[in-house]
């Protein structure tokens, strides 16, 4: 496979470490009354989809970059990729 | 012996003789030749035996999808199992013998298996070895073992190099046929970068085994002059002797150059082949098409082979494959052969063709609406018997016969993205589907445009179409006049009555195989080809597959693209292990790490181990030292007694600095950092988020903004991952920086009472108990005035210190360190007295923290700071990880001195069964301990902590030990940590 | 002063193999520099100073005495003669204050300069780095037998200079020599 990179364009899928779903940037308030089924749900549940998944890929021989890309499950089609640090700010995470 | 059919002027070259021996007798070809075409110009037919009947066969084809003729080429290291003579470059000194004989090639002993073939038919092996179970390893299993498979191994190592390389293009081209030469012309000339790939080594596909002409010159002729020309263009890279094995995601294709297989000895340094990965923008498939042969009664016999075969080693090779053939044919174009080989003077007795229109010839006999219903000849063919129209019988005088059955598109590349082909009515066959591999398109033959003048327009029409979508402006030009015959086929599968009609000639399925897997009710193709083998051979079915689903059609009452066909799958052709295993091989299997002593290791006669991709010291023999125990005991001993150094280079340091810098420590251990004072080291446990231990180490703080944090050696990689995983994509803004530093630095454990004293001879600053105290850290310097990092750490709980210089210096470093210790008697120790030193102060290693613990198995529940948030810290209090009887980390002593305690036993209670349900523990590290005198273990026990001093057994079924021995406090050596802080 | 005498991985060894040479270039003085949060501005405008531009993803900067190479986002490797420059970190620090933060890295790596005209063929067989394409300056983190390394593309014709991991500096150099063997 080929991950179009934002920064470094196309490189090899072998360069890159696969983690999972990137469900795991929303890491759960450990404060919540609810925070033990949180992180039961946030560590265990995952969803399987037959088509379009968005996942985290490490570029462990390349940059260091945290990427979240959208792989189609089904035909391997990648059809988004962006930084995960942008990604994580943009769904609110800070410090 | 003499070329007897060698005929006339092919494309080999007569004033090039090549001896070479097959069987060991001597025989000669000419350059240009393969394997099987030199040896049916010396008139050998008969080249292997059948895999399961052991059959007397021939070649069936001229190419790679040969199912039949497979030889052992070359001796000794280099010996190379089922190799397709039809492939095989000829070379001087080529040594060949056939495979898959007990005996002679002639009279081959296992052949009694085709005279048994009523019980040996599709599925004989499940329904014969069923029972009784223990037959099965030792009766039925060694027969078979010995009778199946093909060539054999040499069992020695290969002696040649296999390269891996990377190539990047524009355009892919695979295939060399007028469709691939043609697109060529039209890329290269565009500017774009191109790359030709053709499995021949000689690229023309079949204009070289035809005889038409393009415009005014033959199309072998046109094609040498193509090649010719694109070899001038800088831009295209041809790469003849290559087969694209596989399409894989994105436009990345697998290739294997075959770059020394024609030699007899690759040149000095020179790789036998090569598999390149390449990333191509867009890939035109022009692989072209594979004539199937035709169902009949004993179609298999030596000198039957396909029509287009025949003709190839004809027209290409100038041999005619004997004096007097036949053909068989459905189609118009098996009657080219027929012609070609007419003109070359060889005798045609018979073209039997199953059309009742079929054409007519002047030049020979054409038996319209006629069949070939069985043939005769025991290790070749001697008669062909034919029904006429009116159903008479008819006997051919023939020592070879073409089959032609029609033609298939070579659609394998289309479908290694689960890609489906369609069936094509006009020309009886499956032809690329729709859904391609992304960035394909497919010309040519392998479209099932047949002919040469298709191929010329679509191979440009498509590459043309293509290089415009990357932004070139090709210009396709006129093509000249060729052939354009349209395809002329009525499908004909098999002759009806016929039961040993070979269909996949390598696997030895028949015609009847496949009816008997219908009758027993395998109805679904991925069924039949399981459970009759058809098309699992080597050859992958590439000339049987067809018939197979034809007869499966009929026999179901549905069309052949309702049967469909099976997957098909890379590799395309048969691979060699040793090109898939590139330079990986060996020693150098994978890349070796040394560590800052290394060479100054070497000249202690360390002994070295494997640790990770690392060479540590294990130990450190000393003459007079006959067993490793006497080493390592002594280097305990040594330490404990004075001072001892060992390389700890390799454990993980990642440099973390920034602003948030201690906050972000706070997130990845479960204990605080916050507080940690500037000059002060602690000890962190790092959880996975489920609670359970990832890694352990230290984080020295340097600055306020700075820590050095250590790793596992073996989790330096991942928990560096880990890092980079909470700091950008759960605290995105924190200020943190991180990099590895793991080999940038060489650090030393310096441990034992006298350490200091040691150290104090190369630190520059003051390092007394009160200015450098247990767990301080510093930036320093060393003698006299390098850079270097000091942490009063210790693994071994000693009075220890961890030195660090820049890498460069660490040579220097632990010579000047033995120098300066010889007054202590200073002993370089290796991993295995680290071990047990660590074994006897109790502390967690990899065998620890295995993936299964917890920070409360390990006894460092405590730790678990829960004024924060930290990975892992919610999880961990979950019910399941803190039940009362849970697992605790304990020290285990044998009662009676003497006894064993091996690692992986299991801890029994002193009294009742032995078995899973009754097991309470189990020992994750055990060593000799010097120290005590007697062997000492680590291990986790149910409610370890209130165990101490109870007796147990240790039971390892295993290696048959079952020791009684005592539950004892973890820290065998200075529980109260008073040598440590001295 | 210290008396301690340091040593490159491979004692600055140099083959010639073919059109190729390869050699252990042990006089390169190495130290990572990332922009500390909100620092990124001032970082960049030191680094452009130093060394006349700041490099972008993919590039690098050759410039004298100090050159650089982008290793991910803001943070950068720059190179110097270690002559002269042995303390770059320090120096480097000193330069940027708290707007990076700055880690030695000389060390960690081996710089291997490969020369010839087989250059693109010889590289072809160790990685998938484009050298044929790459232009001077373009740089690319890639693995040539299974270990992460740099490939410069130097100003120099046919040049690039490659820094691997210093541990496996003995692997390293074996698999460039092979390679360079394959197409000699």
């Amino acid at each position: 496979m080929i991950i179009n990179h934002p920064l470094l364009g196309p490189r090899d899928a072998s360069e890159f470490t696969y983690l999972g779903d990137a469900k795991l940037i929303d890491r759960p308030d450990w404060q919540s009354d609810t925070a033990a089924q949180d992180f039961y749900e946030y560590g265990y549940l995952r969803t399987n989809p037959a088509g379009e998944h968005r996942e985290l890929w490490f570029h462990e021989a390349g940059d260091r970059s945290w990427l979240v890309v959208t792989r189609n499950t089904l035909t391997h089609e990648i059809s988004a990729v962006e930084m995960a640090r942008d990604v994580a700010r943009a769904q609110g995470r800070s410090k | 012996m003499t070329q007897i059919n060698r005929i006339t002027n092919g494309q080999t070259n007569p004033d090039q003789r090549l001896e070479f021996t097959f069987d060991g007798k001597t025989f000669y070809g000419q350059g240009g030749d393969t394997l099987a075409s030199a040896l049916l110009a010396n008139g050998q037919r008969l080249m292997g035996r059948s895999f399961k009947y052991h059959r007397p066969r021939g070649p069936l084809t001229a190419g790679s999808e040969e199912p039949n003729a497979l030889v052992e080429l070359r001796t000794g290291g280099r010996q190379e199992p089922n190799t397709r003579a039809t492939t095989a470059e000829l070379y001087d000194g080529l040594t060949a013998r056939s495979q898959n004989r007990l005996g002679s090639l002639k009279f081959d002993l296992l052949s009694i298996n085709d005279r048994l073939s009523n019980f040996l038919t599709a599925g004989f092996y499940y329904k014969t070895f069923m029972w009784p179970a223990a037959f099965w390893e030792k009766l039925y299993e060694p027969i078979i073992r010995h009778a199946a498979g093909l060539g054999s191994l040499s069992k020695i190592d290969d002696p040649d190099l296999y390269d891996k390389g990377f190539l990047h293009c524009d355009q892919l081209i695979i295939g060399a046929g007028p469709a691939g030469l043609s697109a060529a012309l039209v890329a290269g000339r565009s500017g774009a970068q191109v790359i030709l790939a053709d499995e021949d080594f000689r690229m023309g596909g079949r204009l070289n085994s035809e005889t038409f002409a393009i415009g005014d010159q033959s199309g072998a002729d046109w094609a040498t002059a193509t090649v010719a020309e694109l070899a001038t263009m800088p831009n295209v890279r041809l790469l003849p002797r290559t087969t694209v094995i596989g399409a894989f995601d994105h436009g990345i294709f697998s290739a294997v150059e075959r770059v020394s297989d024609h030699l007899a000895v690759p040149a000095t340094g020179k790789p036998r082949q090569i598999l390149w990965r390449i990333y191509a923008k867009s890939s035109l498939l022009c692989a072209g098409a594979t004539e199937r042969p035709i169902g009949f009664e004993n179609n298999d016999r030596p000198g039957i082979m396909l029509a287009s075969a025949m003709r190839t080693y004809g027209n290409r090779f100038g041999v005619a494959a004997d004096k007097r053939v036949a053909i068989f044919t459905n189609n118009d174009d098996g009657h080219r052969t027929a012609a070609d080989l007419h003109a070359k003077g060889v005798k045609i007795a018979a073209v039997v063709d199953t059309r009742p229109d079929a054409p007519r010839s002047g030049d020979y006999e054409v038996l319209a609406g006629a069949q070939v219903i069985d043939t005769k000849g025991r290790l070749g063919l001697t008669f062909a018997e034919v029904r006429e129209a009116d159903g008479s019988a008819r006997t051919l005088e023939v020592g070879a016969l073409g089959m032609s059955g029609g033609w298939n598109p070579n659609v394998h590349m289309t479908c290694h993205q689960r890609g489906c082909p369609v069936w094509n009515d006009t020309i009886a066959a499956f032809a690329p589907g729709k859904n391609l591999p992304v960035g394909m398109a497919v010309a040519g033959a392998a479209t099932g445009a047949f002919s040469t003048a298709a191929a010329l327009s679509t191979g440009a029409k498509a590459a043309a179409a293509q290089l415009r979508h990357l932004g070139f402006q090709p210009k396709p030009p006129r093509q000249p006049k060729t052939e354009d015959t349209p395809t002329n086929v009525t499908p004909f599968w098999y002759v009806q009555g016929c039961n040993r009609a070979w269909l996949d000639q390598q696997n030895d399925v028949t015609v009847k195989d496949v009816k008997l897997a219908h009758q027993e009710g395998f109805r679904s193709v991925e069924h039949l080809k399981r459970y009759t083998t058809l098309g699992m051979a080597t050859d992958q079915g590439k000339t049987s597959n067809m018939g197979g689903l034809a007869i499966m059609a009929e026999l179901a009452g549905k069309s052949i693209p309702d049967v469909g066909t099976t997957i098909f799958r890379p590799p395309y052709t048969p691979t060699s292990m040793g090109v898939l295993a590139g330079r990986s091989v060996g020693r150098d299997f994978h890349p070796t790490r040394l560590t800052p002593t290394h060479k100054w290791a070497e000249e202690q006669d360390a002994v070295f181990v494997e640790v990770g991709n690392w060479l540590r010291a294990q130990w450190f023999p000393k003459s007079g030292e006959t067993h490793w125990r006497e080493s390592v005991d002594r280097e305990v001993i040594a330490t404990r007694n004075s001072v001892g150094v060992c390389d700890v280079t390799t454990l993980g340091k990642v440099d973390v600095q920034g602003a948030d810098a201690a906050d972000f420590l706070n997130k990845i251990y479960c204990n605080g950092f916050a507080k940690l004072a500037v000059g002060k080291v602690r000890y962190g446990l790092m959880l996975r988020e489920d609670g359970i231990a990832m890694d352990d180490g230290t984080a020295a703080r340097m600055a306020e903004d700075h820590f050095v944090v250590t790793t596992t050696t073996a989790n330096a990689l991942p928990v560096y991952r880990h890092m980079e995983f909470v700091r950008q994509c759960l605290y995105p803004d924190m200020d943190v920086q991180l990099i590895s530093t793991t080999e940038a630095w060489a650090q030393y454990a310096v441990a034992g009472p006298n350490s200091r004293k040691l150290l104090e001879k190369i630190v520059d600053q003051d390092i007394s108990n009160d200015a450098f105290p247990f767990m301080a850290c510093a930036d320093i310097t060393v003698c006299g005035g390098l850079r270097a990092r000091l942490f009063r750490i210790s693994f071994s709980g000693e009075l220890a210190y961890e030195i660090a210089v820049p890498t460069a210096y660490g040579d220097a470093l632990i010579r000047r360190i033995m120098d300066a210790g010889a007054e202590f008697d200073v002993t370089p120790y290796g991993t295995e007295a680290l071990g047990v030193m660590r074994i006897e102060k109790g502390h967690a290693a990899g065998n620890e923290l295995n993936g299964t613990t917890t920070a409360q198995n390990l006894g460092m529940g405590r730790m678990v700071s829960k004024k924060k948030d930290s990975i892992g810290s919610t999880l961990s209090e979950r019910e399941g990880l803190n039940r009362p009887n849970d697992l605790r980390q304990i020290g285990i002593k044998p009662v009676n001195p003497a006894d064993p305690v091996p690692a992986g036993g299991h801890l029994m209670n002193a009294t009742g069964p032995v078995d899973a349900a009754h097991d309470q523990g189990y020992v994750t590290s055990a060593a000799y301990s010097p120290s005590l005198g007697h062997m000492i273990a680590l291990g986790f026990l149910k409610d370890g902590a209130n165990q101490i001093g109870k007796r147990m057994r240790l039971v390892s079924p295993l290696t048959g030990v079952e020791t009684e021995i005592e539950i004892a406090s973890a820290h065998f050596i200075d529980p109260e940590g008073n040598r440590l802080r001295a | 002063m210290h008396d301690l005498k340091p040593i490159s991985a491979l004692g600055g060894v140099s083959d010639t193999i073919g059109t190729m040479t390869i050699t252990e270039n042990s006089g390169v003085a190495l130290a990572s520099v990332a922009a500390r949060m909100g620092g990124e501005v001032a970082t960049k405008k030191a680094l452009k100073k130093l060394l006349g531009d700041v490099p972008g993803p993919g590039r690098s900067q050759q410039h004298d005495p100090e050159s650089g190479f982008w290793m991910g986002p803001d943070q950068w490797m720059i190179g110097a003669p270690m002559d002269t420059h042995e303390l770059l970190a320090d120096q480097l620090k000193t330069l940027l204050g708290d707007a990076a933060s700055v880690t030695e890295q000389s060390g960690a790596w081996v710089v291997f300069d490969v020369v010839g005209a087989a250059l693109p063929d010889m590289m072809e067989r160790l990685c998938a780095a484009p050298v044929r394409t790459m232009v001077a300056g373009d740089t690319q983190r890639t693995v040539i037998h299974h270990l992460s390394c740099f490939v410069i593309r130097q100003n120099g014709a046919d040049h690039v200079r490659i820094l691997g991991p210093r541990a496996s500096a003995g692997s390293l150099h074996h698999a460039l020599n092979g390679a360079a063997h394959s197409v000699a």
